[in-house]
């Protein structure tokens, strides 16, 4: 088991507008990502674990020609409302990456 | 015509770009200059106050730069959702920009302006209409948020643009516009292929962000021809590989393969990536699929109140331990000391006291799968937002002295709780977005409406039409 933030070229978070977040997940090459895909350890139930929400609401994209994994999920809090923490929603993703990828 | 030529000196005009890069995108001679100007990320505070996120001298610097070179070039020079938030009153400060550098510079040429600040009546209208639906997810939209809102913009799509290059504009400036209807507009115009059209306005209305390693703000080119599109940065030590311009359509959509206009929806399910030269792409197959129906995504944003704060950090392990206990319990004292000094002046339900714990979950909020706190220091925020700054000045001055001398069962005697590098601060008006809908307009321009300016260095007439 490897974790992915060891796979990953970079693992980012940031708004999809102010009522979403979106989580980008790249490699550099093909073959790591086909690894990670493949694997079947990165799904939208293990994003929706990560966030504790319903894997309803977890949009999630393997992206092959950018090498790429993408989730999309809805904001705790609208972006700037007085409760949200992250105006730009870019610390988000920290736990994604200790996600074990077989 | 085989193929137009399109540069984008910026993502977002006011951030900067390097003026080499700009000028071997002029050498390309493009057939028109775009840029846009704004973004919803700053937060709701810049739709609601009319305020730039970037400064009005660095937004003059792209701005000058980017007409001296579209009017060298004679080409269109196209600014959307000028001033941040694409308001009303952010439209007019970019306006009187173009005039300053128009009369500095000499310069004249006959000036667009697309309006985007959306009339109250109208939109209520709308609403009786059953033509404002919802996104999801969507706050709730009545005619009581229409009231509230400081200030309603629609997001336009190519038509209002192209409404104005048919008019013969040199410049337009326009108010909130789809970021990629700046640069799809005139190739849709001509007749290129939509679905290439509108691939290439993603990638380039974010300047050069779609390079491998972006240095700093700066240009990006394209050609767009039959069937497909290059796209390069001016400056050749950027590169663009398939790789990074497939990853491009990632950023900030939470649909990597379909982006949603108001004409349709570009699909990149299809899209091909292959390397052109070393530092050029070449994309085909992307799809535009039209819409059965027309829709603007409306952007609004209202005054929550006035808000300030207290920063103040704990160091005491007996405090750390029991944090929630000890901020539940400094938060009833709070409401009951408000209570006992403003009466029914201000009630409960008019003011809002929130306390952010950083070293526990103050970055994820309910999102943060951490619970246990490992820190040997915690950092507390605590806000009150009132209906006056007056009442929030009064509440922040309450929750300094309530939380400083918070006592805890393990010591006896008056303790000082919160370690304060400073007292309350005043943070002024806040704002919350408050709509997530589209509408349906009977036209894509009715809720766009524009005006023509002949400019001619210091003078300006407006053109009637």
């Amino acid at each position: 088991m490897t974790q992915l933030a060891e796979l990953a070229r970079l693992i980012r978070s940031k708004n999809a507008g102010p009522f979403e977040l979106t989580f980008d997940i790249m490699f550099d090459d093909d073959a790591t990502y086909q690894r990670v895909k493949r694997s079947g350890t990165l799904t939208r139930e293990v994003i929706a674990q990560c966030y504790g929400l319903h894997p309803d609401k977890v949009k999630f994209f393997f992206c092959d020609h950018a090498f790429a994994i993408k989730a999309s999920i809805p904001r705790p809090y609208y972006q700037g409302d007085p409760l949200d923490s992250d105006g730009h929603g870019g610390q988000q993703y920290a736990p994604l990456m200790s996600i074990e990828i077989a | 015509m085989d193929e137009i030529r399109v540069l984008s000196p910026t993502g977002v005009c006011g951030s900067g770009f390097l003026e080499s890069s700009f000028e071997k995108g002029l050498a390309l001679k493009p057939h028109f200059i775009g840029a846009d100007a704004g973004s919803t990320d700053p937060g709701p505070e810049f739709l609601g106050s009319g305020e730039t996120a970037f400064p009005l001298a660095a937004i003059h610097r792209d701005l000058r730069l980017m007409m001296l070179g579209a009017r060298r070039l004679k080409v269109p020079l196209l600014i959307g959702s000028a001033g941040t938030g694409g308001n009303q009153i952010q439209l007019q400060k970019v306006a009187d920009l173009v005039k300053q550098i128009a009369a500095a510079e000499s310069l004249s040429f006959k000036l667009a302006l697309i309006e985007a600040e959306q009339d109250k009546s109208y939109l209520k209208k709308k609403l009786q209409d059953g033509r404002i639906t919802p996104l999801d997810p969507a706050p709730e939209f009545d005619e009581k948020v229409i009231d509230r809102s400081s200030h309603i913009v629609g997001m336009m799509g190519v038509e209002p643009w192209q409404k104005a290059l048919e008019a013969g504009a040199d410049i337009i400036v326009a108010g909130r516009s789809s970021d990629t209807a700046i640069f799809a507009a005139m190739p849709v115009m001509m007749g290129f292929p939509e679905g290439i059209s509108w691939h290439m306005a993603k990638i380039l209305e974010c300047g050069a962000a779609s390079v491998v390693q972006r240095k700093t703000p700066d240009c990006m080119f394209a050609w767009v021809r039959k069937d497909h599109f290059v796209v390069q940065a001016p400056d050749t030590e950027l590169r663009c590989t398939p790789q990074s311009i497939a990853s491009h359509s990632l950023y900030e959509n939470a649909d990597p393969f379909k982006l949603i206009e108001c004409s349709g929806t570009l699909d990149l399910t299809h899209s091909r990536y292959e390397a052109y030269s070393d530092n050029a792409v070449k994309v085909t197959g992307s799809q535009f699929i039209k819409a059965k129906r027309y829709t603007v995504k409306l952007e609004g944003a209202e005054k929550v109140g006035y808000q300030s704060i207290l920063i103040g950090s704990v160091r005491d392990p007996f405090i750390i331990r029991q944090i929630d206990d000890w901020t539940q319990r400094v938060t009833e004292k709070i409401h009951s000391r408000i209570k006992m000094v403003l009466g029914d002046t201000l009630k409960p339900d008019q003011y809002l006291l929130n306390i952010r714990i950083y070293g526990k979950n103050g970055t994820m909020g309910p999102l943060e799968p951490v619970k246990e706190i490992k820190s040997h220091e915690l950092c507390l925020i605590f806000e009150a937002t009132a209906p006056t700054q007056a009442f929030a000045n009064t509440i922040a001055g309450i929750i300094r002295h309530q939380a400083l001398h918070l006592p805890i069962p393990e010591w006896s005697g008056l303790i000082t709780a919160i370690a304060c590098p400073y007292n309350q601060m005043e943070r002024g008006a806040v704002y919350k977005f408050n709509v997530n809908h589209v509408v349906e307009p009977a036209t894509p321009t009715e809720m766009f409406p524009m005006r023509l300016y002949h400019i001619d260095g210091p003078s300006t007439k407006e053109i009637t039409q």
